[in-house]
């Protein structure tokens, strides 16, 4: 009974609101300054933005952002504005109605730079206010790289509003960019605008201090100048910070990629070409790992790392001990056959791969919690980055631990120390062996699945590491697992300093060059393990 | 003189000797005398082909004469042979004069299209074939001795050796892709016309390069039996066997080393030249630490001092990379190339020729050799070099 009465009085009030929204006899200031835009007049275009800005309509921000593209499009004749979506759909842009098709007649309304101020600020004003955080700083970063004054009012208006702290101090920023443009600021505000930006101190603040036009009165010249200064001195230490951390991030992967060659070169003496095979055969069970888990447990995807670990461990570590077992053993004592040896090995292993998986690069997704980054000061950190170097850093202590506490470890050190005396106690000298070199070619592994994140998974992946990793090992010192810690640090930050002075290859050619003369200096490396044999 | 040539001339050497001259004077000839379509004429890129093996067959040489007779392992001699390569090539880029695309009497194409205004002080002189010719040798043999002079005084042997003569190649490699280096960048050089007023494309220059490449193996060879026949090659051995040992002796090691690594370099310089116009292109790719290595297992497989093996190494596994990765073989080339790197060492460590020669050596040669390799065995020679380390 009652459903019947009010079904018909909802139709009623749908009739209602449609024609509110489409009757002409309703127009009100914002449908007259959709009608604007028909003329194409640039002045006109600047006052329906305005005009649009301050209605409140839930098209305004469509409108304007669809303007900004050249996708508001006008017919003069009918005096209709339609928006044309970015899914090629279109809507009238008075009511929001959708059409079917944008008549041919219509063509997009122009735009020249002045226009194209007053639409960024407008869109600035627009998302200053709006409920998402993100939004509101965006909003305010756009206005303060544009400061235009149109944008004066929103940003006041927003900035009263604002709780959020860190949207708060982006939209006094804004604010203060603007009085330090407008020409009739007081002289006190701008000195405080100028003292705002410089509290700011990145490359953006610097631009604006140092382009402040010539018509500022003297003091807030001297002000801004002074701020110049200083900020290009925080910068110059920012970029230090920077250039530091970069060189951390990369000796933590020169590190992670050589640690194993430091147990198989350093602590064996097996040159093994194939090392950095073991770190591409890492990254593609990573690749199949993430391939189970995307077709039959997609809800598992962060996880995928976290298994990947030891099944690369496994995979690498099972390769090695068969390689040890069929083909290193019998070269032992002629290190330069078994130098020949694993290259003809990473040769065909690399083969295998991409007649299995094929040339090309294979897609390894990062998991949510190592995507992103977060600014400290003026850098920013990856947080694949930051991971990478926490696990490097964790694989070295977890191995040194192991050396030092566990049976195996003290096998190990006393088959490296003397391997007949070794024998002679009982150590089964060749088992050793082979579970050396699959800790060695594990731990290579496991350094695949933490590279798969940074780079390309390609058979050629571990061409790539194989002479650096050789070079942190014989820089850091043979048979020593701090100096290959060392090694790996020293040359990653070696390295990022040179980079922004010589540029990216020549700073590569010159730590090339630098360690060739220190090998001639110190031919044991840094760390050398001191002995008693002519010819060790 | 006859004295040295007789000493270094033993049956094997001068059937080598004959065989190759053989090879230099006829084909050339029945390229270029016989019609074309014969069953007897050797086609052109068929010549060009195997002047580019005789190449190789030189730069297997000079590393057989160090690593077989003086134990040291290159892995960068890819890098002398790349630098002769390229000082060759820049006299044929000098020799285009105005036939380039952008017809600049002087600048290569690459430094025009690179709006550079005058040559660099690096390219004076290339245009005049002798200083050409000269700097093939030197170019090479400089490097060569300044990187032996600073790593054998200060005694780095073996692996690190090794090591580091990869870094030194990669090195170059990664200098010479960069534009403003002044090679052309990734491009090298290339569209080469003449060599001393001669079409390189013409048969009878590609003939005549055959010939000059077998001449020039020759002359290798029998520099480096000269050597290794003479006392110096008595020492060279014995540094190879027992370093510290030679040097307790009073030997000078790092002289006696730096002397033959530098003739290695130079000799492969030479074979780089000849390969450029051979092979119309010269690029930083030749730089490749792979590309030594290959050279390497060429000298394994052949027989590790022998030299004869050397070259006949090199001829051998070219000869099989272009017979397999022409075919239906080719996705498979490089598991064959790498099992090769691992029999050859695994089970024929002294290669095709040494392993020939040990059948032919008559029992009581052998237990002399058995008695000096355990000898050197008793030093510690070969023992795993495991002592005196820990982690």
């Amino acid at each position: 009974m009652l459903a019947r009465f009010i079904a018909p009085f909802h139709a009623f009030l749908l009739a209602l609101v449609l024609i509110a929204f489409t009757g002409p006899a309703f127009a009100g200031p914002f449908e007259d300054a959709v009608a604007k835009f028909t003329t194409d007049d640039f002045s006109d275009s600047e006052e329906a933005v305005d005009a649009i800005a301050s209605s409140g309509s839930p098209l305004a921000y469509p409108i304007i952002s669809a303007l900004k593209d050249e996708r508001l499009m006008f017919d003069a004749d009918t005096k209709k504005v339609y928006i044309k979506q970015e899914d090629g759909k279109a809507v009238d842009a008075a009511t929001g109605a959708p059409v079917d098709a944008i008549p041919d007649s219509a063509s997009a309304v122009s735009l020249n730079n002045k226009l194209r101020r007053h639409i960024e600020a407008a869109l600035g004003g627009l998302t200053l206010q709006s409920p998402n955080l993100d939004a509101r700083i965006s909003a305010a970063k756009s206005v303060f790289k544009s400061h235009e004054e149109a944008a004066l009012p929103a940003v006041e208006g927003a900035l009263a509003k604002e709780t959020d702290r860190t949207a708060k101090a982006f939209l006094a920023q804004a604010r203060a960019a603007i009085i330090l443009f407008k020409s009739d600021a007081a002289e006190v505000d701008k000195l405080e605008a100028v003292a705002t930006i410089r509290s700011r101190g990145d490359q953006d603040a610097l631009a604006m201090l140092s382009d402040i036009g010539t018509d500022q009165p003297p003091a807030v010249a001297k002000a801004a100048a002074s701020a110049v200064s200083s900020i290009q001195n925080s910068l110059a230490i920012w970029s230090g910070v920077q250039n530091a951390w970069y060189g951390l991030s990369l000796g933590s992967v020169l590190l992670l990629a050589a640690i194993g060659l430091a147990i198989t070169f350093g602590v064996m003496g097996v040159i093994n070409m194939a090392h950095g095979e073991m770190v591409m055969l890492g990254a593609y069970t990573t690749f199949v790992v993430q391939e189970v888990i995307r077709t039959r447990y997609p809800g598992l995807f962060d996880y995928s790392l976290l298994i990947a670990v030891p099944l690369a461990f496994l995979v690498a570590g099972a390769i090695g001990v068969l390689i040890e077992r069929s083909i290193i053993r019998f070269l032992y004592g002629r290190p330069l056959e078994t130098l020949l040896a694993t290259w003809g090995l990473s040769l065909v292993l690399q083969q295998a791969v991409r007649t299995i998986f094929g040339p090309t690069n294979r897609e390894v997704g990062n998991p949510s919690w190592m995507s992103g980054a977060f600014e400290l000061g003026q850098i920013t950190i990856t947080y694949n980055r930051l991971w990478i170097l926490c696990f490097t850093l964790a694989v070295f202590v977890i191995l040194l631990a192991m050396l030092r506490f566990t049976a195996l470890g003290l096998e190990m050190r006393a088959v490296t120390q003397n391997r007949r005396m070794a024998a002679s106690m009982g150590i089964a000298t060749s088992r050793v062996d082979a579970l050396t070199f699959g800790l060695g070619s594990g731990i290579a592994g496991i350094a695949g699945v933490a590279l798969s994140q940074i780079d390309n998974v390609s058979p050629n992946l571990g061409q790539g590491y194989i002479i650096d990793s050789f070079m942190v090992v014989v820089f850091g010192g043979v048979g020593n697992l701090w100096g290959t810690l060392v090694g790996a640090f020293t040359l990653g930050i070696a390295n990022k300093f040179l980079e922004p002075v010589a540029g990216a290859v020549l700073g590569k050619i010159a730590i090339l060059v630098l360690i060739i003369l220190f090998i001639q200096k110190r031919p044991r490396g840094l760390f050398a393990l001191k002995g008693r044999a002519v010819e060790a | 003189m006859p004295h040295v040539l007789t000493r270094s001339l033993d049956r094997a050497a001068t059937t080598f000797v004959v065989v190759v001259a053989a090879c230099g004077i006829l084909i050339p000839l029945s390229n270029l005398l016989l019609p074309v379509g014969s069953v007897f004429q050797v086609p052109t890129y068929l010549v060009a082909l195997w002047g580019k093996y005789v190449c190789y067959a030189i730069l297997a040489l000079s590393i057989d004469l160090i690593w077989g007779y003086c134990g040291i392992l290159s892995l960068g001699h890819g890098a002398f042979f790349a630098l002769g390569g390229y000082a060759m090539g820049m006299y044929l880029m000098r020799q285009i004069g105005t036939r380039g695309v952008y017809g600049n009497p002087i600048l290569p194409d690459f430094m025009v299209f690179l709006n550079w205004q005058k040559l660099p002080w690096y390219w004076y002189g290339f245009d005049m074939f002798p200083f050409a010719a000269l700097m093939v040798v030197v170019v090479p043999g400089l490097l060569a001795f300044g990187f032996g002079w600073f790593a054998f005084r200060s005694r780095v042997t073996g692996v690190y050796l090794s090591i580091i003569t990869q870094a030194m190649t990669y090195a170059l490699l990664l200098a010479f892709f960069r534009n403003d280096f002044g090679f052309g960048g990734n491009n090298g050089l290339t569209d080469f016309k003449d060599i001393l007023g001669f079409n390189v494309q013409a048969d009878g220059t590609r003939a005549a390069l055959f010939a000059l490449s077998c001449l020039f193996l020759i002359v290798a060879f029998l520099l480096c039996r000269a050597i290794v026949t003479s006392k110096l090659g008595k020492v060279l051995i014995a540094i190879r066997d027992a370093e510290s040992r030679t040097r307790f002796i009073g030997y000078r090691v790092e002289s006696y080393k730096l002397f033959v690594f530098t003739l290695s370099a130079c000799m492969a310089g030479v074979a780089g030249a000849l390969y450029v116009p051979q092979v119309g292109i010269i690029n930083p790719s030749e730089f490749a630490p792979g590309n030594s290595i290959e050279a390497v297992i060429w000298v394994a497989v052949g027989g590790r001092g022998t030299l004869i093996g050397a070259a006949l190494g090199a001829i051998v596994v070219n000869y099989a990379k272009t017979f397999f990765t022409s075919g239906v073989l080719a996705p498979y080339w490089l598991f064959m190339l790498g099992a090769l790197f691992i029999l050859v060492t695994l089970l024929l460590p002294k290669g095709i020729v040494g392993t020939f020669n040990s059948w032919r050596m008559p029992m009581r040669q052998k237990t002399i050799a058995a008695d000096a390799v355990s000898a050197a065995r008793e030093d510690g020679v070969s023992e795993p070099k495991m002592a005196e380390q820990g982690p």
